[in-house]
């Protein structure tokens, strides 16, 4: 812990205003989980959307859910799960110094998102060539219920939203992957990984409880 | 002081009316009391506790917990009291009584449809029997919309797809304006209408006669009287000028445009398909908010209002 | 590092600093041009482009309104269409809501004052709080759009469906709005880990200011309430745009969900823009009665009760729009204790002024005066959280009386107790006594006079939103014009010499209130990191029988390593450099 007696050096990454670095990275870690509460509330809203329609329409809820590709939304579940641990692991690459493992862990990390989109994507495309989109211009005939564009709309938005934090999370990556091999990270600060990885659980986090209220009702 | 009271609301005409003054009056008084309590005190300290000098010594006073308590418990008491009896007039607000006598209400952007158990339709003009408890089932054509009596003390959203009611009995004859109180689009504040409260007979009167066709009368003054009643001149005027909606003067015959459907000349089958398909043909320079006046206007009505239109140049 | 952890005490060497006067170098000239405040990280610049913005759209509202009122002198068309008249009672209420209200004294006052009360340099994350006004300011510009390019009209709480289907520019103005969300949600972020992580040593909890727990409270409520309005406002524009039927009840929607969704947020906002106000009260009262406040706890606490209780009430604002009497019923009890620990508070405030020794500065007149209005206001929303009378008036000019009471007699009458109390250590500078005073004045004069009518009006029936009305409501409604004339004068007298004292302004000294607060340790204007010193605390902020000297201490030999050669005088806590 510093003493303010201003004669040694300070670490290129202490802000002026932080006493000393251990301040700064429990203010940044704090800060992340703040904000991945107001996260949780922002999708809370959609969740609460989907509960109210699934208690006024339950059995339009478990017949459309069986358009969604359960193998599929499993094998993504298992992916976004994996780029956690990878994640994690290339937090605990930073905390040892060890930024080769760091670099690699992300990239892993980024892969791994990026399948998890991929995937989405011919989801999403096998549905529109179906005529399942979203709202006013839902046109697919293969589902009973007259209500049915309802749980298309909330599948959409919920996913959709979930989808638009994934790729911010893998914009995210790239740039530490960049700063990485700038050589920024070292075991004595490796804040925006640690951050970045809380982030990204948080993303994880929501599909696991999409995934089972979407995909598996049926 | 009474007077004051009078002021401040509408005169009370409806036996539901009481339980919402009383409460009004209740908390208008404690309130008062209490402001006048604060403000003495705000004034007489600020002016007994005038800073004398700089060296002003203050003493450390922090906290005094039998008064912290005592002005925390008196006033829990006071607003569960006012709870209280705010909710039990509300539960019987609604609550109607079993025998009430049901009028179906339209709201539709921006005059009011009133559906009487006959089959009678007044637009604008609700009439009620006097002392007797009336339970109005409502919905709404298009946006929310509000139905509020101020004189009856008693308010509800108006909703689409939905059914929504209130209940009230009234206790003089006499009017008493309607309101729209949920923002509905740029007419909502001349949505008003009016509760025409008559006697029981005049109201059976009414009733039987409501939609009869007075053979006295040239129909096209009979389609004058149509075109007041029911709302239409808040749209549309005589005179040429244009409002909301087209003018009727020179409408009839005349060369209609269209921005979604081929030009027309119009005649009796346009008449007829505006006022019961208001949107199928939209005119030129104006919006699509006219609603439809199915089962609100029928067919005689129609040729009278035909009839009327007529006679405008 | 600082605070004291058993077993292990830590000793500190302190001593006296004496804040400098009329400093030469202070945070406003500290980096000079255009650039450098576009750019600046210093939570004091950024608080004063906050106070620029807002006391922009301050005005341009305001003007808004005064058109309003000027229509409605006669009960027919004055001057104006009826689309136009919608269209401003609608901007109106967004700007004045979201553009001024919502960040007024968060934002403006806040980031200038939290770290000086806090002893700290600087926000943990002061390029987040720049982000934070770029965000504003953005969100404000697609606002601006919005209301250029067609305009909207759906009244500032845009209800399905008639925003679902409207003509007018809903999607760009909710896009706005969005944007805007998240300049208050990261506010929120840095507010509350600030006040956690960057307290000076010794500046317990239980010793934090007021104005510190109000704005940690409403801190919490931003964080918590704004991420539902925007994705509220998502759905909206979504519904516009891809017709996904959550709100459209043609499509099987619910347009009431979207009232539920609507409040959930902006009843705890109201709480956003009032705690704020508060924490300025409580501040100001101490200081201008020169005693400790009283109820510290229950002030303290109270603020965190209600923004608790406070996203508990939603339903209140919709006892007509067709919830279950059982709904209305719970809504309906908890409004009634929300209103108990904002009434604990006047009570506690009044007790502080009891045998204090009381000044009577414009910052305390405002302070008054805000007891005055707001405790009208408080009793109103009384009369509306009862049920049966709620009935009669909802929907009705009485709430927008209400409302105004709290909003413009409770937050801003706080806001500018807060102003006129924190303008000489912005700006080192003092305004002209003797006119503040006049429009103060005037302001009450003329906000009663606008306002007071109303409640009347309402309870006749006079319903809200309405551009046409009946004859009987003329008398009032031509009152309230008058006197909201009367309220323009006194804002612009008070803009006259608020500028007055910018360009030619006496000279401040560093505590010309003598506050035992920490903000008033340091120069004025404050220096460009604050504190030269790490300030130390050993008393709670108002504790006026303590010596002044007391709440100036700081680490002995700190500095961050500005002045090592420095020699001390211990006694008289000045410095000189070593020769």
């Amino acid at each position: 812990m510093s003493d303010t007696s201003g004669v040694q050096d300070k670490p290129k990454h202490l802000k002026h205003y932080f006493v000393d670095s251990d301040q700064q990275f429990e203010a940044s870690k704090m800060g992340m989980w703040v904000f991945l509460v107001t996260e949780i509330l922002f999708f809370g809203g959609l969740f609460a959307a989907y509960i109210v329609y699934r208690s006024w329409y339950p059995e339009l809820y478990i017949q459309a859910s069986t358009e969604l590709d359960t193998f599929w939304g499993t094998v993504n579940t298992a992916v976004l799960i994996g780029s956690s641990l990878t994640v994690a692991m290339a937090i605990r690459s930073a905390q040892l110094n060890q930024i080769k493992g760091l670099i690699t862990n992300l990239w892993i990390t980024i892969s791994l998102a990026f399948v998890f989109m991929v995937i989405k994507f011919f989801e999403y495309t096998h549905k529109f060539d179906k005529g399942i989109l979203p709202g006013e211009y839902y046109t697919y005939e293969g589902l009973a219920h007259e209500k049915a564009n309802i749980f298309f709309s909330i599948y959409y938005m919920m996913t959709g939203l979930h989808g638009i934090h994934v790729i911010i999370g893998i914009g995210l990556m790239l740039f530490l992957v960049y700063k990485a091999k700038k050589g920024v990270f070292s075991s004595e600060y490796y804040t925006p990984v640690e951050i970045t990885g809380l982030y990204w659980h948080l993303v994880d986090v929501i599909w696991i409880f999409l995934f089972p209220l979407l995909y598996l009702i049926d | 002081m009474n007077r004051l009271t009078e002021y401040m609301l509408p005169p009370a005409r409806s036996t539901l009316a009481s339980e919402t003054d009383a409460l009004f009056h209740f908390i208008n008084v404690t309130s008062i009391i209490l402001l006048v309590g604060i403000t003495f005190a705000i004034l007489y300290f600020a002016w007994k506790y005038r800073r004398r000098s700089e060296d002003d010594v203050t003493p450390v006073i922090t906290h005094n917990n039998k008064l912290e308590i005592t002005w925390s418990v008196i006033p829990l008491i006071m607003v569960m009291i006012v709870f209280g009896w705010g909710f039990s007039g509300y539960m019987n607000l609604v609550t109607p009584p079993d025998d009430a006598y049901e009028i179906r209400v339209e709201g539709a952007s921006w005059n009011w449809r009133f559906f009487y158990d006959n089959g009678a339709v007044s637009v604008n003009e609700l009439n009620v029997p006097v002392d007797r408890p009336i339970k109005l089932i409502m919905s709404s054509t298009d946006v929310i919309h509000s139905f509020y009596v101020p004189d009856f003390r008693v308010k509800r959203d108006v909703l689409p797809n939905r059914y929504s009611s209130i209940w009230f009995e009234a206790t003089e004859t006499g009017q008493s304006v309607i309101f729209c109180t949920e923002y509905c689009g740029e007419q909502h504040s001349n949505m008003d209408g009016m509760v025409n409260v008559m006697s029981q007979d005049e109201f059976d009167t009414w009733l039987e006669s409501g939609n009869a066709v007075d053979e006295s009368v040239p129909p096209a003054e009979r389609g004058e009287a149509l075109v007041s009643q029911n709302g239409c001149n808040a749209c549309h005027s005589v005179d040429g000028s244009s409002g909301v909606g087209p003018s009727f003067a020179g409408l009839w015959g005349s060369e209609r445009t269209f921005q979604n459907a081929e030009p027309v000349t119009a005649d009796e089958n346009y008449i007829r398909e505006s006022i019961l398909e208001s949107n199928a043909k939209i005119l030129e320079g104006y919006d699509p908010v006219m609603p439809s006046y199915q089962g609100v206007i029928n067919d005689q009505q129609i040729g009278d209002i035909i009839e009327y239109i007529k006679t405008l140049e | 590092m600082a605070t004291t952890d058993a077993p292990n005490i830590k000793r500190l060497q302190v001593r006296r600093f004496k804040p400098e006067e009329s400093p030469k170098e202070h945070y406003l000239n500290a980096e000079k041009g255009l650039w450098s405040w576009l750019s600046t990280v210093d939570h004091k610049r950024i608080g004063l482009m906050y106070f620029g913005s807002i006391a922009f759209f301050f005005l341009f509202g305001g003007i808004l309104a005064l058109v309003l009122r000027t229509e409605l002198l006669t009960p027919t068309q004055s001057f104006i269409e009826a689309e136009t008249y919608n269209q401003i009672f609608t901007l109106h209420g967004a700007i004045m809501i979201f553009f001024f209200l919502v960040p007024s004294v968060p934002a403006a006052l806040g980031n200038f004052i939290l770290p000086l009360q806090l002893g700290a340099k600087d926000v943990a994350f002061p390029r987040l709080n720049l982000a934070s006004f770029y965000i504003y300011t953005i969100g404000a510009i697609f606002t601006l759009i919005a209301i250029f390019t067609g305009g909207i009209d759906t009244g500032w709480t845009f209800y399905t469906p008639y925003s679902a289907e409207t003509s007018s520019n809903v999607i760009m103005m909710t896009l706005g709005i969005f944007i805007l969300g998240f300049s208050s949600i990261l506010t929120g972020v840095n507010f509350i880990v600030t006040i956690h992580k960057m307290r000076a040593p010794g500046l317990t909890w239980n010793k934090l200011p007021l104005n510190i727990w109000a704005l940690y409270a409403t801190s919490i409520i931003q964080v918590l309430a704004t991420p539902v309005l925007a994705i509220t406002v998502l759905l909206l524009a979504m519904e516009r745009m891809l017709g996904i039927g959550i709100f459209d009840p043609a499509l099987g929607g619910d347009p009431v969900l979207y009232q539920h969704f609507f409040w959930f947020y902006s009843h705890p906002a109201v709480y956003i823009m009032i705690v704020p106000g508060f924490g300025v009260i409580s501040e100001v009262i101490s200081t201008f009665s020169r005693k400790t406040i009283f109820g510290y706890w229950a002030i303290a606490l109270s603020s965190l009760a209600i923004a608790f209780i406070g996203f508990l009430v939603w339903g209140h604002h919709m006892f007509t729009a067709g919830q279950s009497s059982l709904a209305s019923m719970v809504f309906s009890f908890l409004t009634f204790l929300v209103g108990i620990p904002t009434g604990i508070k006047i009570f506690n405030w009044l007790a502080t002024m009891y045998k204090g020794s009381i000044d009577m500065k414009t910052p305390m007149l405002y302070a008054m005066v805000f007891l005055f209005l707001f405790t009208i206001g408080g009793f109103t929303g009384i009369m509306l959280g009862a049920l049966v009378v709620d009935i009669h008036l909802h929907d009705t000019y009485y709430v927008v009386a209400h409302f105004h009471y709290v909003m413009m007699g409770g937050m801003v009458m706080a806001f500018l107790a807060g102003i006129h109390y924190w303008w000489p250590k912005m700006f080192g500078k003092m305004y002209n006594e003797f006119w503040a005073k006049i429009a103060c004045g005037i302001i009450f004069i003329g906000f009663n006079m606008t306002f007071l009518p109303q409640f009347i009006m309402g309870a006749q029936g006079m319903p809200r939103r309405y551009y046409n009305y009946i004859d009987q409501f003329q008398p009032f409604h031509q009152f309230s014009t008058m006197g909201s004339y009367v309220l323009g004068v006194g804002f612009l007298i008070i803009a006259a010499y608020m500028i007055h004292s910018l360009l030619r302004g006496k000279e401040a000294g560093s505590n010309p209130w003598g506050s035992r607060a920490l903000e008033w340790q340091t120069s004025s204007p404050a220096p460009h990191h604050n504190f030269e010193h790490t300030p130390v605390i050993i008393n709670g902020p108002y504790d006026y029988h303590k010596p002044m000297s007391e709440f100036q201490l700081g680490i002995a030999h700190s500095h961050n390593g500005h002045h090592e050669g420095e020699k001390v005088d211990v006694e008289t806590g000045t410095a000189q450099e070593k020769a």
